[in-house]
């Protein structure tokens, strides 16, 4: 094994009290400059010397980014707010407990102290092809390592994909999308987009997750009045129980009228290089009660357009079991 | 500082090529925009200095409206055109960080439309079009060409007149042939890669640093586009080309035009019969090649 003895390279360490001054140093530095939040994606990222950002913003003393306050009937979740936090907190935990069950999936407690709900829903795939900091796709290069007949793709995607299969990791994104959040962006105007349209596929841009482009800084997850207190199921598959990434997750909400289907939000992750929602199956079982049989139409018709890899044909039962038992969890 | 290519280290250490730089777009936008300006510049100049033209002599029995495109020739050309503008706007608007997402499906529909009309237009050609008189390499394809540089070069050369296809047509021509044809060979090499109807994907077919070839080639004929593209734009709506514009979108041109830019030994016109909208309808028959 190589034994790497130089040090994580030098950067400039810019710590601003305020979004403000934040998206005005991201500004000024570009591509050159890092966000550093809970520092979890980002000291991978630095100590295997794949990353060498020339200056790193430090967004930890924005004091405004973070907690979570009551906001037009939902919440305002600072991106800066740690996942124990949101986990903890009265109101998400008794009328968005999807979010919080989504949350507590995260890695250790150790690791939810210091992790962010911003740094969870930013944080880059975990493809170990492009983690190595090999030349591809995703790294700006021309090939993927992670699709190939002989490759490890166990943990990649089965759905979404142009060239790259990585996937992408986090937890809480399929339950912001099925809460119908909304992510707030400075990059210096102020831009609010849908949950699911805050990722983004390669078909889009190959080389990033979000929508958001260097100079951006994601600062608030309004979660709306919407779907508060709606029948939620959230379910991770891993495997490891106590700490790994998702081989496949589910989370769903919906509104009954007595037995029946009346609204629904489902959004998977694992599956492709971004959260999925699962539109047709929202429309598959509106207006349905959740039988067998919709259940089974409702799996089917999740895992329709999956293609496996070589070694990751898996996902695709596994999806659609997943996509079943949270219909059934409001039988 | 302007870099040329992009380099990455592959996973065996090996320093290997992986495209052009995307600094040769702005290059191409800048040359494109300087030779433009300069050509701009250079005919106002040339203009004024230059005593007003007498019309040139009509040979007899030329009609008012020459053929010089029939229906199937436009509707390539500009099927061709259509496909080359979203071939660009697809391969360089996401780089230039206006994204849309599917862009990649455009672009390779796109290129398969090109392909289409590309195979289609060397049938026709062929075929039905003066072929020889635009493949035409003989000494008078040279002799034109200096009479061409003469000309550009100094206000007392007269235009030289030439065949159905002028000396710049033909340059123009030859140089996009090339220019897209590399182009179209690597890009079905990338299709071969990516899901589509055509093949099976297999991204692994061709070795690492092949690929990279294969990419910096695909990316320098893209650029090359940029600057081949914006130039053809520019004549077709200077005031003076125009003439030849309209022609590709009526199909012909005007005997006093054809008296005064053409041949009536290259270019032979021996209609007499008006076709609908007013065209002749066998006015084009192919010029006796030049050398023979």
């Amino acid at each position: 094994m190589a034994t790497i003895k130089d040090m994580i390279p030098a950067f400039d360490l810019l710590q601003p009290t305020s979004v403000d001054s934040a998206v005005a140093l991201l500004r000024e530095h570009g591509d050159n400059a890092w966000v550093l939040a809970g520092g979890l994606d980002t000291f991978d990222w630095l100590k295997d010397r794949v990353k060498r950002p020339e200056v790193v913003v430090d967004i930890g003393g924005i004091d405004e980014i973070h907690g979570i306050r009551d906001a037009q009937g939902g919440l305002e979740i600072g991106a800066m707010t740690t996942l124990t936090e949101v986990i903890n907190h009265q109101r998400v935990r008794s009328e968005y407990s999807l979010l919080a069950n989504a949350a507590d999936h995260v890695a250790t407690p150790q690791i939810r102290n210091q992790g962010t709900l911003g740094g969870n829903v930013s944080q880059d795939t975990r493809c170990w092809y492009y983690r190595s900091g090999w030349p591809c796709y995703r790294a700006g290069g021309n090939t993927c390592y992670a699709s190939a007949p002989v490759a490890m793709n166990r943990e990649h995607a089965i759905m979404g994909t142009s060239r790259c299969v990585a996937v992408n990791p986090s937890d809480t994104a399929p339950a912001l999308i099925a809460l119908d959040a909304k992510m707030v962006v400075q990059s210096p105007g102020r831009r609010t987009v849908d949950a699911e349209d805050f990722f983004i596929g390669p078909t889009t841009d190959i080389t990033r997750m979000t929508i958001m482009k260097s100079g951006d800084l994601l600062t608030q997850i309004h979660i709306p009045a919407t779907w508060a207190n709606s029948s939620f199921y959230y379910e991770k598959v891993r495997d490891r129980g106590s700490w790994d990434f998702q081989l496949v997750s589910v989370a769903a909400a919906f509104k009954m009228s007595g037995s029946t289907i009346e609204e629904a939000r489902i959004a998977v992750n694992g599956v492709a290089p971004y959260p999925v929602r699962l539109d047709g199956v929202e429309r598959l079982v509106r207006g349905k009660t959740p039988d067998v049989a919709t259940q089974d139409a409702a799996g089917d018709l999740a895992v329709a357009r999956a293609r496996a890899l070589a070694r990751n044909d898996y996902k695709i039962p596994m999806m659609r079991n997943l996509v079943r038992r949270a219909v059934r969890s409001v039988a | 500082m302007i870099e040329l290519w992009r380099r990455a280290v592959d996973p065996w250490g090996q320093d290997v090529l992986i495209g052009v730089s995307w600094d040769l777009i702005w290059v191409a936008v800048v040359l494109a925009a300087v030779f433009l300006v300069g050509h701009a510049i250079w005919h106002r100049t040339r203009s004024s200095g230059e005593a007003a033209a007498v019309p040139a002599p009509v040979p007899s029995g030329v009609p008012a409206r020459i053929q010089r495109h029939s229906l199937a020739a436009r509707l390539f050309h500009w099927t061709m055109a259509a496909s080359m503008l979203t071939l660009l706007f697809s391969a360089f608007v996401p780089i230039l960080d206006l994204e849309f997402a599917g862009w990649l499906t455009i672009h390779w529909i796109a290129g398969v439309v090109l392909i289409a009309t590309i195979v289609y237009h060397i049938i026709h050609a062929i075929g039905w079009q003066d072929f020889w008189s635009m493949m035409n390499f003989g000494p008078s394809f040279f002799k034109e060409g200096v009479a061409t540089l003469r000309h550009v070069l100094s206000s007392k050369a007269p235009e030289p007149k030439a065949g159905k296809y002028p000396f710049d047509h033909r340059m123009y021509h030859h140089t996009i042939v090339v220019v897209s044809l590399a182009a179209i060979v690597t890009g079905v090499m990338m299709m071969m890669r990516i899901d589509t109807p055509f093949f099976t994907r297999d991204p692994y077919f061709i070795s690492d640093q092949a690929v990279g070839v294969v990419f910096a080639i695909h990316g320098l004929a893209g650029v090359s586009l940029i600057l081949l593209i914006a130039s053809h734009i520019y004549f077709a709506i200077r005031p003076e080309k125009r003439w030849i514009t309209w022609s590709m979108v009526r199909g012909w041109i005007d005997r006093e035009h054809y008296a005064e830019h053409f041949d009536p030994a290259k270019w032979v016109v021996t209609g007499d019969r008006e076709a609908g909208g007013g065209a002749l309808a066998d006015a084009s028959v192919s010029a006796p090649l030049e050398d023979d």
